[in-house]
């Protein structure tokens, strides 16, 4: 012992030795070894583990992290045009400058008394949300679309019963997995075709397979493939002529210009929060939000937490606490409960002072601006030979499919050649819409300038031509 | 008795720290809002564009197009930053107090040049579908985690996909899932077996993923007994599903037989390692026969908990299970690192892309500041401060540990406040109330409760042992004024930003308001709230 | 009469419960048992424990009313924690029988109270039970030396702050507990011969926990309902099922559309009622036809499974169905109130008690199992 200099870890007071040893005194345990007693000595790990040689000073280690992270290419150096789930959008300062304070970022799960700030936070957020859907409950985000979509199908499942939920085919073929796997054993997932000219939602198909088994209709406006789903009215009263509930999902930053999903018959909306003041983070920004109409059969379903407004001992104050906390699923005992667990709060509370800062004008001129562009966008690429877009003739928020058959060029070339050009290409949609021919899916956001839009048009020019 | 959070010195000493929670009164933010003010203007779309693409809003098929303007609050810049930075001065962050009365969260020190390094653009500013051999170093460091936690835990392959612990947990249930699936056999095995001492998201997540659950109780030493579970295996069982130590801090020595036992009939062995943080190169997932496990990284890797995420859960199986992970998985050449996509057998997607990634990174980079060493320094300290603390606390009046009488816990404690509540009436959640008087955070413990009056203290590695002095002297305060003044107690908090709520119209549906606009509904009937 | 304005609590002390177990007599029902443990030199408890109670009701001292009968009977008690309550009735002190018990039940039963608090034990809660029935909503604060009864708080202190919850209308629950008659002269005698005697309604509180992570268990009604799923759900039309007394097998006969004799023991075949209220001669004549299933819950505060109050369910019967036949069945809420102590059997055989020794699954919810140990 005395011969070795034991490291003090900087992360770790009691390392010091003296007080170690005061400790293990004070328990009466002449080893830390001794505290381990009841782990059998077979289990024990006898050797040390075989991990790489630490960092042990903090200089030392941030420049071994930076040195690996500098070997990716950022969105900052090139120019991205890719979406598909995860999106650029311009993230406020002051978004970043409320999500890195400690209080917010190493909080957890005290009580409304340690962590009023907390929950009013997070209140406001699902407040605002609910503005912005024109819903009246919005639950503590979950970890993203994916979840959301899959919980709100098994919330409809248990809602009516039934156990069939009838999927747009244009959702992406993660997310379906997502869903498929989430509502294993229990609901049956089948697809609704769509219309080859338009994309939108083919309601021959709907019609042929809803039925009385049918839980729930899920479709996507905009939709995955960018165009906005012009039918919702007609979708959503099949659904309800068949008793299902109908669930939309959504991207929220579409809001300020296209209704909210409840205007065309939705009963339960869900989406993704990332475009609301997330940084993509290679998809580490997402947080999944699900609304409903305030009724008790809605909101005795929903797993997440929900935050509530409530009076304390002192008139005029708020205080705030989970609402139905004794929430069960045994009302349809079929389908189970799910669970809860830590998600992608601190998300909720950033989208919530993004559309504080917006207000109902920046949403509106936001998303007015990414049409404007997205529209340019679609203009300037048709004019490429051989280059047929948007492929789907609908009208479009921020995404739209490239088809490239005409060029004779596959999707993954042209990207490998935009890449000497700074530029991220579409999403190659080969794989997942093989029907679609050689596409890619290409996202226009606010973030980009007309100039970056003509810097795509002029560098497709090339790499088709 | 006197409130002692009033007084600086008793006795010509300072005594307790005199704690106040911030108290802002901050309105609710659509209170705050002035018609016409903007907290940020978007970026300007060029005169040219606009003329060419025309009046685009007329694309939009009428019952399409917004009518009525969301009601957002409408706020400068600074009152927006002034409104969040004081709620955040209303939230009890780890950074702010000695964090060891939420047990099971592990709630440790989060490092700041890891935050730091998290938000650097090559983390931020990437996107997940960007061409490989331009975010080869993020994927280098996931890969590179990958091998920590297989040399961690004993497991041959990782996922870092699923979104947090209780996402890690179904996953895993999903696998499960999938083994007897390609065996012909999940239509018979629907069993899983648990114990009540398990984090609770091993029979939620079994019962969502569809099995039925079957739960063991502890005997006097904390952990059911061989013949408990030997009642419960059949050819029905699917698997395990445990925690060890379990929330007690206990630590199941007959973990191996328990593993055996269920091995034999047929099912697998899952392994939940929220409680890892006292174990960590002590015993190892694999070593004791498990085929599958999961960590928290949000929790014993040390990213931040977010007042509830982001998180990140890692899921590590023996190779016969590799296949049936989530997709797409990382590999590596030799020079390159890729995402595999092909892989028929796997359960598909837990969560869009790849994981939390950022919070992959935190945890890479404390690995990374610690080493082999390091990491067992962690656990070591850990258990020492528990049973520190352990051993400080039991001299507090009215406090026990149930179980295993005389015995060490590992990394944290399930303690018992009967005595205390039979004595005086102030119940383990009233402790917790008055704890909040003093800047620190109690829990009581997940339901259902088994141990009477339950609360879970995990002092974790992070705290010295003043720090840890000082929270008990704090618990022994509580304990003494619910003898001497319990009504002190019961009325509780004291010096937080609000007082004591009135939690009725929470449960009451015509009451129960989730938003500010079903607030002015159903409470304040505000017209303008239709 | 219409009473307006502070809530009322009715208040009983019995006071000789519980003066025969400090001096080793087991229970104290009896005049002669009385006199002698008397004699002992026992001090009756009921007033400390009662007393105790009301200590903890000290809070909402302003907010209610508290009727009483004279003196020991729950005056004194009263007094002595500060309350002026509001005296009825008449009794002859030093010399109150299970007569005054009734009398004063019945009494603050037509002056319309809140709840009814009283001190005592088993023999105290029959005679409540005599009296007001499942009429009026009752607590027992326990005083007695047996507590086989489930209408009891588990401590004094307790059952004080319960009632106060529920006074003040923090706690609105209500449920069924069983009131048992274990027979004392038989008990002193060396052997157990218990009956589930009937049903008082007392409050519950399904405790609401702010702040943790995960939303607790189901309530008590919820798992009822959901038991009762798995159990109709699983039902075959050939089998006899023998169905036990209790709140949750009344829960499965509810499923089936049947009433459910709640002391006794009923039994379905086919999901009609082929024997009501059956004893064990009826049972084992059913039993000669078919095979059969017999779904017992715990009874009472102790945990019995078999011996106490469906003895009709006889170590003939439960050989002849066979162990691998017995569905036990039971809330979480149910088996956490036992704090870990086991199901409990006591047959009269001890080759029965034996067998069914060891460790049993218990339906507890819908797709929900708890393995547990049986003692006898």
């Amino acid at each position: 012992m005395e011969d070795e200099k034991p490291t003090v870890y900087p992360y770790i007071p009691n390392s010091v030795p003296a007080v170690k040893k005061q400790m293990l005194k004070e328990v009466g345990a002449e080893s830390v070894d001794n505290l381990f007693e009841d782990i059998p000595e077979k289990l024990r790990l006898k050797e040390k583990m075989n991990l790489p040689k630490p960092f042990v000073s903090e200089c030392a280690l941030r420049r071994h992290v930076e040195g690996i992270l500098s070997k990716n290419k950022t969105c900052r150096e090139y120019l991205n045009f890719l979406g598909a789930g995860c999106w650029q959008h311009y993230v406020p300062s002051v978004c970043d400058e409320i999500n890195q304070r400690g209080e917010f970022l190493t909080a957890y799960a005290g009580e409304p008394y340690d962590d009023h700030g907390r929950f009013q936070a997070l209140f406001e957020y699902a407040s605002m949300m609910g503005e912005l859907l024109d819903m009246d409950v919005v639950n503590v985000p979950t970890y993203d679309w994916f979840q959301a979509a899959a919980t709100s199908i098994r919330m409809a499942s248990r809602i009516t019963g039934r156990r069939e939920v009838l999927v747009s085919r244009t959702v992406s073929a993660d997310k379906l997995s997502k869903i498929r796997d989430y509502c294993k054993p229990q609901i049956e997932a089948k697809l609704i075709d769509y219309d080859p000219e338009t994309g939108q939602l083919d309601l021959d198909s709907l019609g042929a397979k809803v039925s009385s088994k049918t839980a729930a209709v899920y479709f996507e406006n905009p939709s995955y493939l960018g165009f906005i789903e012009v039918n919702g009215d007609e979708i959503s009263k099949v659904a309800h002529d068949h008793g299902a509930i109908c669930i939309v999902g959504v991207d929220p930053i579409s809001l300020g210009v296209l209704s909210p999903p409840i205007e065309y018959g939705a009963d339960i909306v869900c989406g993704d929060l990332q475009p609301l003041g997330m940084h993509m983070q290679f998809g580490g920004g997402h947080a999944g939000f699900i609304a409903t109409r305030d009724e008790e059969k809605y909101v005795m379903e929903y797993p997440s937490r929900l935050f509530g407004i409530a009076p304390t001992m002192v008139e005029g104050e708020y205080g705030f606490g989970d609402v139905a906390y004794e929430r069960t699923s045994f009302a349809l005992r079929e389908e189970g409960k799910e669970f809860v667990g830590t998600a992608a709060a601190l998300w909720g509370i950033t989208a919530g002072v993004y559309l504080a800062l917006m207000g109902p004008q920046g949403m509106l001129e936001i998303g007015k601006g990414i049409m404007q562009r997205s529209h340019y966008a679609m203009k300037e690429v048709s004019k490429i030979k051989g280059v047929r877009c948007p492929a789907f003739k609908s009208p479009h928020f921020k995404e739209f499919v490239v088809n490239f058959d005409g060029t004779g060029k596959a999707v993954r070339e042209i990207n490998k050649a935009l890449l000497s050009h700074k530029i991220f290409g579409g999403k190659d949609l080969t794989k997942e819409f093989p029907e679609l021919g050689n596409s890619a899916l290409y996202c226009v956001t606010e973030v980009h300038t007309k100039a970056d839009i003509d810097k795509l048009t002029e560098a497709l020019k090339e790499v088709v031509g | 008795m006197k409130d002692i959070t009033e007084e600086r010195y008793v006795d010509g000493k300072p005594k307790l720290r005199r704690f106040h929670q911030a108290r802002w009164d901050e309105p609710i933010i659509f209170e705050l809002s002035n018609e016409g003010e903007r907290g940020i203007l978007v970026p300007e779309v060029e005169e040219e564009l606009k003329g060419s693409v025309g009046d685009v809003l007329s694309r939009i098929p009428g019952k399409m197009l917004r009518k009525k303007r969301p009601e957002l609050p409408e706020l400068s810049q600074p009152r927006v930053l002034r409104h969040y930075v004081r709620l955040s001065q209303e939230t009890l962050g780890t950074d702010l107090n000695i964090d060891v009365g939420q047990g099971t969260c592990t709630m440790k020190y989060s490092p700041k040049v890891n935050e730091q390094i998290a938000r650097m653009p090559q983390v931020a500013e990437i996107h997940p579908l960007q061409d490989e051999e331009t975010v080869q170093g993020i994927l280098e460091i996931m890969y590179k985690f990958e091998q920590i936690l297989k040399e961690i835990s004993g497991m041959d392959r990782f996922s870092l996909q699923p979104g947090g612990g209780s996402a890690a947990i179904y996953a895993n249930a999903s696998i499960i899932r999938a083994y007897h699936e390609s065996r012909g056999e999940a239509d018979q095995r629907d069993e899983i077996i648990t114990t009540i001492f398990s984090h609770p998201s091993n029979a939620a997540c079994a019962r969502t993923a569809g099995f039925k659950v079957i739960t063991l109780y502890p005997n006097e030493d904390g952990y059911p007994d061989i013949q408990a579970l030997s009642a419960a295996v059949s050819e029905r069982t699917a698997g395990l599903m445990i925690t060890n130590p379990e929330d007690t801090g206990i630590f199941n020595p007959k973990i191996e037989e328990f593993v055996d036992i269920v091995h034999e009939a047929g099912g697998l062995c899952a392994y939940d390692q929220a409680n890892a943080n006292g174990i960590l190169g002590i015993t190892r997932a694999r070593d004791a026969g498990f085929d599958l496990c999961q960590f928290n990284l949000h929790k014993t890797f040390s990213a931040p908990h977010g007042c509830g995420g982001p998180a990140a859960g890692a899921i590590g199986v023996a190779d016969e299970l590799g296949k049936f992970l989530p997709v797409p998985v990382i590999e590596f050449d030799g020079s390159k690192y890729r995402l595999n996509y092909d892989r028929p057998e796997s359960i598909g997607k837990i969560r869009s892309f790849y994981g939390v990634v950022p919070v992959v990174l935190k945890a890479y980079a404390w690995v990374m500041s610690l080493g082999a060493e390091g990491l067992k320094e962690v656990a070591e300290t850990a258990v020492l401060n528990n049973n520190y603390v352990l051993k400080k606390l039991l001299e507090v009046p009215g406090v026990s540990a149930p179980y295993a009488k005389g015995k060490r816990r590992i990394e944290q404690v399930r303690y018992s406040w009967e005595k205390l509540a039979v004595d005086t009436g102030v119940h383990s959640e009233e402790i917790g109330l008055r704890a909040a008087d003093f800047g620190v955070h109690y829990w009581t413990s997940h339901h259902p409760w088994i141990v009477p009056e339950p609360c879970t203290i995990e002092p974790t590695e992070s705290y010295s042992k003043s720090e840890l002095d000082e929270y008990v002297q704090i618990i022994r305060n509580v304990s003494d004024e619910a003898y001497k003044n319990p009504e002190l107690v019961k009325t509780a908090p004291h010096n937080s930003t609000i007082h004591r709520i009135d939690h009725a119209p929470l449960d009451d549906p015509s009451q129960w308001a989730v938003t500010w606009r079903a607030y002015r509904k159903k409470v304040k009937r505000d017209k303008a709230g239709e | 009469m219409v009473w307006v304005g502070k809530r009322r609590l009715g208040l009983i002390v019995n006071p000789i419960a519980g003066i025969g177990g400090r001096v080793g007599l087991k229970g104290s029902d009896g005049e002669d048992v009385q006199r002698k443990a008397l004699e002992f030199g026992a001090l009756p408890q009921s007033l400390n424990r009662a007393i105790q109670a009301l200590e903890r009701m000290k809070s909402i001292r302003g907010e209610i009313e508290i009727i009483t009968y004279p003196s020991e009977m729950g005056e004194d008690a009263a007094v002595a924690c500060g309350f002026d309550p509001i005296v009825i009735g008449s009794i002859q002190k030093g010399k109150t029988t299970s007569e005054d018990t009734k009398n004063a039940a019945k009494e603050m039963s037509s002056l319309g109270v809140d709840l009814l608090l009283f001190a005592g034990g088993d023999g105290t809660a029959r005679d409540v039970y005599d009296a007001v029935g499942r009429a009026m909503l009752v607590l027992g604060i326990p005083a007695g030396v047996k507590m086989h009864s489930a209408v009891f708080a588990v401590n004094p202190g307790s059952a004080g702050e319960l009632a106060a919850s529920f006074l003040r209308g923090i706690v609105n629950s209500e449920r069924d507990a069983e009131v048992m008659d274990v027979d004392e002269e038989s008990l002193r005698k060396g052997f157990v011969s218990a009956k589930l005697y009937g049903f008082l309604r007392i409050p519950y509180q399904e405790r609401l926990v702010q702040g943790a992570k995960i939303p607790s268990s189901a309530g008590d009604k919820e798992s009822m309902n959901a038991i009762a799923c798995e159990i109709v759900d699983g039902m075959r039309d050939d089998c006899l099922y023998i169905i036990g007394p209790g709140t949750t097998t009344r829960a499965i006969m509810s499923k089936l559309g049947l009433s459910k004799t709640l002391a006794g023991v009923d039994v379905v075949l086919g999901r009609s009622l082929v024997g009501k209220d059956a004893n064990e001669a009826q049972i084992l004549k059913l039993l000669e036809k078919r095979s059969a299933k017999i779904i017992v819950t715990p009874i009472g505060g102790q945990g019995y499974i078999f011996g106490r109050g469906n003895q009709q369910i006889s170590p003939e019967v439960i050989k002849k169905v066979g162990k691998e036949n017995i569905i036990v069945v039971a809330t979480p809420e149910k088996i956490n109130s036992l704090r870990g102590r086991p199901f409990l059997v006591d047959t009269g055989d001890q080759e029965v008690d034996r067998m069914l020794s060891g460790y049993i699954r218990v339906v507890s919810g819908f797709n929900e199992q708890i393995i547990y140990k049986v003692s006898h």
